[in-house]
Formats: C-alpha cells, structure tokens, sequence
C-alpha cells in the first residue's frame, strides 16, 4: 500500500451501492496537507455519501479511503480521532443546553478534564456561541444550530475536517463570518467541504472537485477550471460608433473566433484559447476614430464551468 | 481488547437527557406512587393478621413482615418494571436514528461498547434512583418492627438484577428501530414472554420444562424475594444482560454496513 505523508484524505475506487442504486463509482482522489478542498456537485451527486464514508458512519461497498495515512474502515476509531463532521443535517442533541452538549463532544473526543473548559471557551469563541450558551438547543434558530454543528466539529483541535454544506441556512452576515472561519482554518487543518453554492466554493477553495452522478468530471483550481473550459477568453466592451461597421471590423481581427451585439453599443468579443485580445481591440478602436467607453476581460464563473461540466456529462450519456 | 475508553462521556449526556425530559420525572412518579400503593396495602393486611394472631397464636407463627408485606411487594414491583422499563430504554438508540444525532455519536472516536455500556449504566442508574426512593419503606417499617435486612438486601439485589435484564433487553430493542412506539412495544413483548414462560413448565410438553423453568424471569426471581441468593439465579441474570448487550452490539456494527 502507497503512502504518501503529506496526503492527508486518499480515496481509490470508492464505490457505495444503496440496495441496487450506485450513489457513487469509483471516485478516486487526494487532499493535501492543509488544502481547503470543494465539493461540488448537484444534488444526489454523491457529495454526502463520499463525506459518511469519509467520516467513518458509512462503509463503502468497494475501494478504500485513507485519513492521515489510516484506512477509513478497518482504523475507524484511530481515523475518528483526527476527524472533525459536520454532517449536512446538523443533527444536534436538543434536549441539551448548548455547553452540555459540547462538553459531551468535548468528553467523547476524549478532551482531558482539565483542558475541556479552556477547549469549549476556544470553540465557543470561534463560533460566537457564548450569549447561547446556556440555552437549550431546541430553542436556537437555525444560524446559531450551524455555529454549534461547527463548534461540535473543531473541539479538539482535529486535523482533518469535513464539512457538509458548512453554511447553509445561514444569513448572509452569518456566511460570511463563518466562511471567515474556515479561512483562517487553513494551513493547520486539512478540510473538505460540499456545497452547491458555486461563489463561496470559488472563494474559500484552493482546489474544486466536480462530481456528478457518482463520478469525478473535474478536479483543479476554480481559476484553471474557468480557463480550461475551452471557450477562450472573453472580452467586454463599449464602443461609440455605428453598430454594423463595429461589429464587421472586429470580427476582422483574426484571433476573435465571435463577436456578438447585446444593444446600446455593448459588444461581447470571443477570442482563441488564452489569448488576451484586449490591446488589439483598442488600437482597433481608436485606429477607426470610435470612442471606446470600456474594456473588461470576462472570465468564465465556476457556475458556467459547473453547468457545462454537467451538462456535457448529460449529453455524452444520452448520446451512448 | 475492548477499549471502553470515555464511556463516561456517553453516560454522562444520556443522564442529562434523562433529566431534561419529562419520561424520566413521569415513570419515576408512576413507579413509586403503585410502590407506595402495594407497600401501604401489604401493611395494612400485615396489620390485620397481626391483629387476628393476638386471639389465634396458632397465626402468629406466619407473621413474617418479610414474607407478607416486601416479597408480595417487590414481585409486584417487578410486574410494574415489565411496564415501565420499555419507556426509560426505548429512547437510548431509537431517537439517536431518528434525529440523525446516531452520525455524530458513532463519528466520535467512541467504540461500539462504550456507547452501549454508557447507555446501559444511564438506565441502569435512573432505574437504581428509582429504587433507592423505595428505601423509605422498610426504614418507615423497621421504626414500628423487626426486618430481616439480610433478607432484605436480597430482594433489592434481585430488584437490580432484574431492573438491568430488562433494560438489557429494552436498549436491544432500541437498537432495532428507528420508532421509539415499536421500540417499546417490542420490549415489552419480549419481557412479558420472559416474565411469563415459565407456567409453561406446567402444561408443557415433559422435555421442554426444565427449558422454560430456566428461561423464567420471574422463577429466577424468586429466589431473591424468598431472601435466597443463589449462584444460578445469579448467572442467568447476568448472562442475560450480557446477551442482550451483546445482540445489542452485533445490531450497531451491522449498521454501518445496510445503510
């Protein structure tokens, strides 16, 4: 068996089978030592599946998982012990009071008495949970049940944590502390979160896997996926001048593959693969006396990488 | 080797459940207002007899406070334990499914028995809560006349035996569902086919009886409430528990596996 120190999550042809539905095929990939790692997918993609196997509450039907090195099934209890979850249901004891339940966590994690306080004032203080604490959980809306979910996931300092749909439900305040959080949780901790909001995976992730139906369709960086998606580069820009003339001479510039009108002299110019065209079109423009009003290279978001992923997916499916 | 580890972790929070809710304020209540019931009208008929034995000494000779009013009392109170025990257990793993709380308990690094045993000694010490209030009867009796405690001690050994068998059993069926109602209800089944299997002996067929006889629940009992400890009432009590604890294991590591 290969082993890679500075992997911290190996998984190899996981397979999960519910009955006869295949929730997952073969999904083989890496996270790297302190890597933020996405997870994205549309629903019933597999996402969750892939995190219970990960976590241990779930055995595969084929493949393995490795955390730091251990097998996810047969050192399930060293595994849970550098494990931090976060599960996509944010299942929480409401009977308790918000400190009885994470001391419990605290306790089950295997926190030292005498530590626990300092560890459940640390997480409480990352996760803004003190005015809470000592309100039942059933009475917490769903903001404050998130923050708790996270709070239960970072007592004990783990290394690795998995994250299901870490900010959903949350007020756009809300998000953008917690997605603050797990920023400054990088580096020392190794973590990998799903999501099906496509920015804030952009935002918070080195790296981006794309799953669908199962399977694995990419794996990169948000900025090399948006670039590798094969449609070029893409160009913005106003223009003064009749509209006709404008759109014939760009099209004459031989590395713009398309040129398209959207109205009030707004042009969207489509050029070759990695190709900036933006001083051509200016010497263009000012060479034929129009005023130019503004250019603005365009780059492809994660939401159209995403969708053509998908959908191509769907297509060559449908076409076989 | 087994590692138990912080089993302290889980019994502590099921303990701070069952004080939150009301299921434990509420069997508690039911349990010792028909104890008190069943101790008050024991002694009332004790009190008859001895009354009737000042004319007829000949009855004086069957005036045994423990035999008339606490082994009549506990073998009542092991009827009422049938009832009640399914309510304190069928909570345990039967709402840890449902809530979904069950990913975050079984993705601690907590094993298999930790969790069952913490779950198991939180029962096992509401249900001995119950028991200890109990207590005021022979001390309120033993102001006014003579007890046997030795005698005594034996029944509330059985009481506690026979409290952990059931809840032995009642997490086992906790184990198996998601619905605490069919969890109860299951329990309850079993327990009273347990309780009662031994009138079989009676009427069954001549090679099962002995079979039966064993598998009683109640004829295992009372041996304790005679002021009878014997060594195999003893192990059947015990292995009891350790069965149904083991069933119960056997149930969570098959989880992990039907999803």
């Amino acid at each position: 068996m290969r082993s890679n120190m500075d992997m911290m999550i190996e998984v190899q042809d996981l397979t999960k089978y519910y009955g006869p539905t295949l929730a997952i095929s073969r999904l083989s990939f890496e996270v790297a030592q302190g890597e933020i790692v996405g997870f994205l997918g549309p629903n019933g993609a597999g996402k969750t599946t892939t995190l219970k196997i990960l976590s241990g509450f779930l055995s595969p039907s084929g493949g393995t998982a490795r955390i730091n090195g251990r097998d996810c099934v047969t050192e399930s209890l060293e595994v849970r012990h550098s494990l931090g979850y976060l599960p996509e249901t944010v299942p929480l004891y409401t009977d308790l009071t918000v400190s009885q339940f994470l001391r419990f966590a605290a306790q089950a994690k295997g926190v030292e008495a005498q530590k626990g306080n300092g560890e459940l004032s640390r997480v409480m203080d990352a996760c803004g949970l003190g005015e809470v604490q000592h309100k039942l959980i059933a009475s917490l809306s769903k903001g404050f049940r998130q923050r708790v979910g996270l709070a239960q996931a970072l007592i004990n300092n783990p290394p690795v944590l998995i994250l299901d749909e870490p900010t959903i439900g949350l007020d756009p305040s809300q998000i953008v502390e917690i997605r603050q959080l797990i920023k400054e949780l990088a580096g020392a901790h190794t973590v990998i979160l799903s999501s099906h909001i496509l920015p804030e995976v952009s935002q918070l992730c080195q790296r981006v896997i794309i799953i669908n139906r199962g399977q694995i369709v990419a794996s990169d960086t948000p900025e090399n996926l948006s670039r590798q998606l094969g449609h070029g580069s893409r160009v913005r820009l106003t223009v003064c001048g009749p509209e006709g003339e404008v759109v014939e001479a760009l099209q004459k510039i031989p590395q713009v593959r398309e040129v398209a009108g959207e109205g009030e002299n707004r042009y969207l110019v489509v050029a070759a693969n990695d190709l900036d065209v933006r001083p051509q079109l200016a010497r263009l423009v000012v060479e034929r006396g129009w005023e130019l009003l503004e250019l603005k290279a365009q780059e492809f978001t994660l939401e159209e990488v995403f969708l053509d992923l998908v959908t191509e997916e769907e297509v060559t499916e449908e076409e076989s | 080797m087994t590692n138990l580890g912080n089993f302290t972790a889980v019994l502590r929070k099921e303990l701070a459940v069952y004080f939150a809710t009301p299921i434990f304020y509420v069997t508690g209540f039911c349990f010792l207002l028909l104890g008190g019931y069943f101790f008050y009208s024991n002694t009332l008929y004790y009190t008859l007899i001895s009354f009737q034995a000042a004319q007829n000494p000949q009855l004086a000779s069957y005036l045994n406070p423990l035999q008339m009013v606490f082994r009549p009392l506990f073998a009542t109170l092991g009827v009422v334990l049938l009832l009640l025990v399914p309510l304190l257990t069928m909570r345990l793993l039967a709402e840890e499914k449902k809530a979904g709380t069950a990913e975050l308990l079984f993705t601690y690094p907590l094993t298999d028995w930790a969790i069952i045993l913490g779950k198991f000694l939180a029962a096992l010490l509401v249900y001995a809560i119950f028991l200890a209030f109990t207590f005021v009867y022979p001390v309120a009796f033993g102001t006014l006349a003579r007890l046997d405690w030795a005698s005594l001690g034996a029944c509330y050994l059985g009481m506690v035996l026979l409290g952990g068998a059931c809840l032995a059993l009642g997490l086992f069926t906790s184990s198996l569902t998601e619905n605490q109602i069919i969890a109860a209800v299951t329990a309850f089944a079993l327990l009273l086919l347990f309780w009662i299997i031994g009138w079989q002996q009676e009427i069954g067929a001549p090679g099962w009886k002995g079979v039966f006889a064993a598998l009683s629940m109640m004829d295992h009992f009372d041996g304790f409430v005679r002021g009878v400890i014997d060594s195999r009432d003893l192990v059947y009590y015990l292995s009891f528990i350790f069965f149904f604890l083991f069933l119960t294991k056997r149930q969570l590591e098959s989880r992990r596996w039907r999803a």
